[in-house]
């Protein structure tokens, strides 16, 4: 029984590994790109619009309108970063009920290279909000005693945000195995519901945490 | 005793304990979160919306306690370093 899909190799040469993570991402990528690509061809405002294109239109107000909500008062902004983080996370964690699919994301080099350019996002959103200078001020907030405690803040954020979405992953995939060995039936079709499910809400919390530290980051003082 | 079975004794029980103990604190952390958020939505049904909204935020925070002793329990079971270790020693031998 595998950790994490990334024991799964496909081909090797020197160092340079496929394995299956690496093709999954990249299968998703493609499927999701064409999709998008595909339904986007004709846009219409008036008259006969598409169900996909009605779809599609759906799922950009509401992440638009989440981000709002947090406090981000230019979502247009941040609609890309944000939106990407939220479909990626969770259209790869749909697919789990896809026979012989491993999400990708149950591995953590995917969760770790999420995390990290949700880390590096947030310095750029909050220098390009308030400056260089000012935003490394903001580090020095409350008194510039608190230095080493912001930083170590924001490092165990982005290390707690690729963790949160490794284990719940990994440990829905692994359920399943270890279930089916044991009561092949009815339980693993449980929690492979149960898994569908932690894998929505998880994409969820994955992107609000996103959207609540980039707003962190770009709060200017006295607003 | 020797180091393997030692290794393997030590890394099962601690698995075990590890994911038991882990699991009390984040229960009744969740536990009293959802019971503050339900009189809460009794006390004001207008602001439904932001309070589930803050109560899965604040729910996927405290799970994520209860993930970390997971993973560490999974680790020790299924991708031991000291038990591939003494294992590759004993086949090499």
């Amino acid at each position: 029984m595998r950790l994490s899909p990334d024991a799964l190799v496909f081909w090797r040469y020197g160092f340079l590994v496929l394995n299956s993570t690496i093709v999954t991402t990249w299968a998703l990528m493609l499927v999701m790109t064409v999709g998008a690509m595909l339904i986007t061809r004709r846009l219409a405002t008036e008259g006969h619009i598409s169900r996909w294109q009605g779809f599609l239109e759906i799922v950009v107000t509401t992440i638009q309108k989440q981000i709002q909500e947090v406090g981000l008062h230019h979502p247009e902004k941040y609609l890309g970063f944000i939106g990407t983080l939220f479909l990626f996370i969770a259209v790869s964690n749909l697919c789990a009920i896809l026979p012989g699919y491993e999400p990708p994301t149950g591995s953590l080099s995917t969760t770790s290279a999420l995390a990290i350019s949700v880390f590096v996002a947030v310095q750029l959103f909050g220098i390009e909000e308030q400056g260089v200078v000012g935003y490394l001020k903001s580090y020095l907030k409350p008194t510039f005693i608190m230095l080493p405690f912001n930083i170590i803040s924001e490092l165990s954020r982005t290390f707690a945000l690729a963790i949160r979405l490794f284990g719940n992953i990994m440990s829905g995939t692994m359920i399943v195995g270890i279930l089916l060995t044991i009561t092949p039936l009815i339980f693993p079709l449980f929690m492979n519901l149960l898994g569908l499910l932690t894998g929505m809400v998880q994409a969820y919390i994955f992107s609000i945490l996103a959207t609540v530290y980039i707003a962190a980051a770009t709060r200017t003082r006295g607003e | 005793m020797e180091s393997t079975s030692l290794i393997a004794i030590v890394s099962i029980i601690t698995a075990g304990v590890t994911i038991a103990v882990g699991s009390i604190a984040p229960a009744l952390g969740e536990g009293r979160a959802v019971s503050t958020a339900l009189s809460s939505l009794a006390q004001q049904p207008d602001a439904a919306t932001t309070i589930t909204r803050t109560l899965f935020v604040g729910l996927a925070m405290i799970e994520s306690i209860a993930i970390y002793c997971l993973v560490i329990s999974m680790i020790l079971i299924f991708a031991n370093p000291f038990w591939n270790h003494v294992i590759a020693q004993a086949t090499g031998k």
